[in-house]
């Protein structure tokens, strides 16, 4: 189907104005602001985000940078445990943050700290997760976000049930769900799409199509020309970014969240990205299904080096500001670090306590039974 | 022979099927050119090709459902599910399609397929990724289960489960990929499914366990001879479905005495039906209650605390003592 047919259906459903990104034919053509020079391209503007916003969001983008540079150096020293690198990805999961609220609800995945930290989840929590000490996924009462999702795709459902409680209620609010590529062959991925579809849930999804899953590329997980145009088949909104473009993505998902806000219904969004370094820190090696030559060519796109390029042609960004974000970021860290090193690794009894709402009499004896044990040896 | 570890073993065990039989054919999610996330497939896709060597989508579900397809129309999948704790993505293709086929169908259709699946705990993997989810397969009718806990037996036994005649899901335990070695034959063998193994002989209790517990359970015996001269038999159940119940009684015939031992949490787990059989086959020859030393009924623990949870040597001989001081 092409872009006007779709959009005569969605008129037909009562959509009343053009918004940028259904300019493009629906799914298969890929919507970009800021080429890779950091300049605008012809016809397309700038997203109506003050100087301010502008400067919060690459600051974001370079904290998530910094953040993941020595998350990694962690790791390496045994200082932090699980750790999926986000590098690359900045752009995809700050831009699109940016462009929600506080009262809208984000449901991550393992590599989706940048998106998570963006919207509250404090870093000491990711370090308390990342090297599984108790309350890890505890996620603070003003924070709105599900604890990051490992099952590859089963969170996407609970992304339309949430964008589908707001729908029943008439509430202001959009859901929004992080996933990869390869999340989009599961089962859970098609069943949460017609889901949100069928009623007209306030879900966004977001994909993050890095390009690999693991070490299966794209071209082996599906036959599609787009990720994006799955959307078709659903019924609903589709739109394919370059994911390495903060305005885009900013763009793309204002739109989504607007009409999710509107009640017409949720919106797929498929960033178009990749990773720059390693699945996670447990011994992948990228060298075994990568390419230096394509890794090369992804630096060349690199979302800081665009947006930086960007905020400098119009005199708000300097050396000494990306001086002091990663001197932040850093010091954060430090004491971050060091605080959870000293908080307690957790016990059995704690993990009891937390398996059921109110604890059943069975689960009650095992524990006082090995809490005795433990008392007497 | 040659001395190497599990993962080898493994490895070697779907070598030299693949050679043997053009029909054996791997597949999975990385299982192709990365050689598999533990690189239990290494080297397979470069030596038998994109025809017997799959990187499938990420869905476990489709891996499962058509490898059923793929197993009735003559080939012998060997599929993997990354990890155990995916293992629920694909319940109702395993439980509900590949067990049933053969009694759905009168008998007309058969399901050769190998599911091998990392298992267990101990290698601060995050959440979701250490689970024992065996038991929920015990508890399926049509489907065989298997795990081995020594080279020689992952070898042997992997061979058993590609050649069986019906689906066999073959967890691996994940600790002992690297960790342990042993001698292994080059060329192939079997190790039968449905037989336990006497790995340590004694007359006072039967330590029951599989997997990464059965190291476990010898250094319990270990520590129970030192600490209070007690002599324990160990088995090792190499099959937790269907079980080897002649071993499991003639040696608690003897001992009147057993310590079932599981990662997996305690109710419902694969000692409750031990115990449930002893009970059945051997209940007079008891001279106290059969103990399980478990993982907790919670799910896997975040790794910082899974030393604490998982059953150790110490909670082992509670457990034997237990029944020697009834
Ligand atoms: C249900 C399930 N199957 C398999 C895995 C193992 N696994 C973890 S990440 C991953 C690849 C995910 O790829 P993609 O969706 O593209 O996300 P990315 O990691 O690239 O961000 C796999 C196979 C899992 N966590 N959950
Ligand atoms: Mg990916």
């Amino acid at each position: 189907m092409n872009y006007w047919n779709f959009y005569l259906i969605k008129l037909k459903r009562g959509v009343s104005v053009v918004p940028k990104t259904m300019e493009l034919k629906q799914g298969t053509e890929m919507f970009q602001i800021l080429n890779e020079n950091g300049e605008i391209n012809d016809g397309q503007q700038a997203p109506d985000l003050s100087d301010d916003e502008l400067k919060d969001m690459y600051a974001w983008m370079l904290k998530i940078r910094t953040f993941d540079g020595r998350a990694i150096k962690l790791n390496r020293q045994g200082r932090l445990g699980f750790y999926a690198p986000m590098a690359g990805q900045e752009a995809c999961q700050i831009a699109s943050m940016a462009a929600l609220k506080k009262s809208d609800w984000l449901f991550p995945s393992y590599r989706d700290m940048g998106t998570a930290m963006y919207h509250g989840f404090p870093v000491e929590q990711v370090f308390l997760y990342s090297r599984g000490q108790i309350n890890g996924m505890k996620v603070p009462e003003d924070v709105n976000m599900f604890p990051p999702q490992i099952i590859i795709a089963g969170h996407v459902p609970h992304c339309a049930g949430a964008g589908w409680a707001y729908r029943l209620r008439d509430e202001d609010k959009v859901a929004i769900s992080f996933f990869g590529d390869g999340a989009t062959s599961e089962g859970d991925f098609h069943e949460g799409l017609n889901f949100a579809a069928v009623y007209d849930a306030n879900s966004i999804f977001f994909c993050q199509n890095n390009q690999y899953a693991i070490s299966v590329p794209l071209s082996k997980q599906m036959r599609s020309e787009t990720i994006a145009q799955k959307a078709i088949a659903y019924g609903i909104h589709g739109i394919q970014v370059d994911g390495n473009d903060a305005l885009a993505v900013y763009q793309a998902t204002k739109e989504a969240a607007d009409r999710a806000r509107k009640g017409e219904g949720p919106t797929l969004i498929e960033a178009v990205t990749y990773r720059f370094g390693p699945h996670t820190m447990a011994g992948d090696d990228p060298g075994r299904y990568r390419t230096k030559e394509e890794e090369q060519e992804w630096t060349n796109k690199d979302p800081l080096v665009r947006f930086r390029k960007y905020l400098e042609s119009k005199g708000l960004w300097n050396d000494e500001e990306e001086e002091r974000v990663k001197e932040e970021i850093l010091n954060e860290m430090n004491e971050a670090i060091k605080k959870v090193e000293k908080m307690p690794k957790g016990t059995v009894e704690e993990l009891i306590d937390d398996t059921y709402t109110n604890i059943p009499p069975i689960l009650q004896k095992q524990k006082e039974e090995y809490v005795r044990w433990k008392e007497e040896k | 022979m040659a001395t190497m570890t599990l993962i080898k073993a493994i490895n070697d065990a779907m070598r030299v099927e693949m050679e043997r039989d053009e029909n054996v054919v791997v597949l999975g999610e990385d299982v192709g050119v990365n050689g598999g996330v533990f690189r239990a497939t290494e080297g397979l896709y470069q030596t038998f090709g994109e025809k017997r060597s799959f990187d499938t989508p990420l869905a476990e579900s489709g891996i499962i459902g058509a490898s059923i397809g793929l197993a009735t129309m003559g080939f012998k999948p060997v599929a993997e599910i990354q990890f155990a704790g995916f293992i629920y993505e694909c319940m109702d293709q395993i439980s509900t399609q590949a067990a049933r086929l053969s009694f759905r169908s009168g008998g007309r259709f058969n399901v050769p397929l190998t599911i091998r699946i990392p298992y267990g705990g101990g290698v601060k993997t995050p959440e979701m990724h250490s689970d024992s989810l065996e038991a929920l397969f015990l508890h399926s009718p049509g489907v065989k289960v298997v795990v081995p806990s020594n080279p020689y037996d992952a070898k042997g036994l992997l061979i058993s489960a590609i050649r069986d005649e019906d689906p066999v899901m073959f967890y691996e335990p994940m600790k002992l990929y690297r960790s342990v070695k042993g001698e292994v034959p080059e060329e192939a063998y079997t190790v039968p499914i449905g037989k336990a193994n006497v790995v340590q002989e004694g007359s006072d209790v039967t330590l029951i366990a599989y997997g990464a517990m059965v190291p476990m359970a010898q250094k319990a015996a270990e520590k129970a001879e030192k600490e209070r001269g007690v002599k324990a038999e160990v088995i090792d159940l190499r099959t937790i479905s269907p079980l080897d119940l002649e071993t499991i009684i003639g040696s608690v015939e003897k001992t009147g005495r057993a310590v079932v031992i599981h990662e997996a949490a305690q109710t419902g787990g694969v000692g409750a039906e031990i115990v449930a059989r002893i009970n059945e086959e051997a209940i007079l020859s008891l001279e106290a209650p059969v103990q399980r030393v478990t993982g907790f009924d919670t799910p896997y623990p975040p790794s910082a605390i899974e030393d604490e949870w998982l059953p150790t040597p110490e909670r082992i001989c509670a457990g034997i003592y237990k029944t020697l001081d009834f």
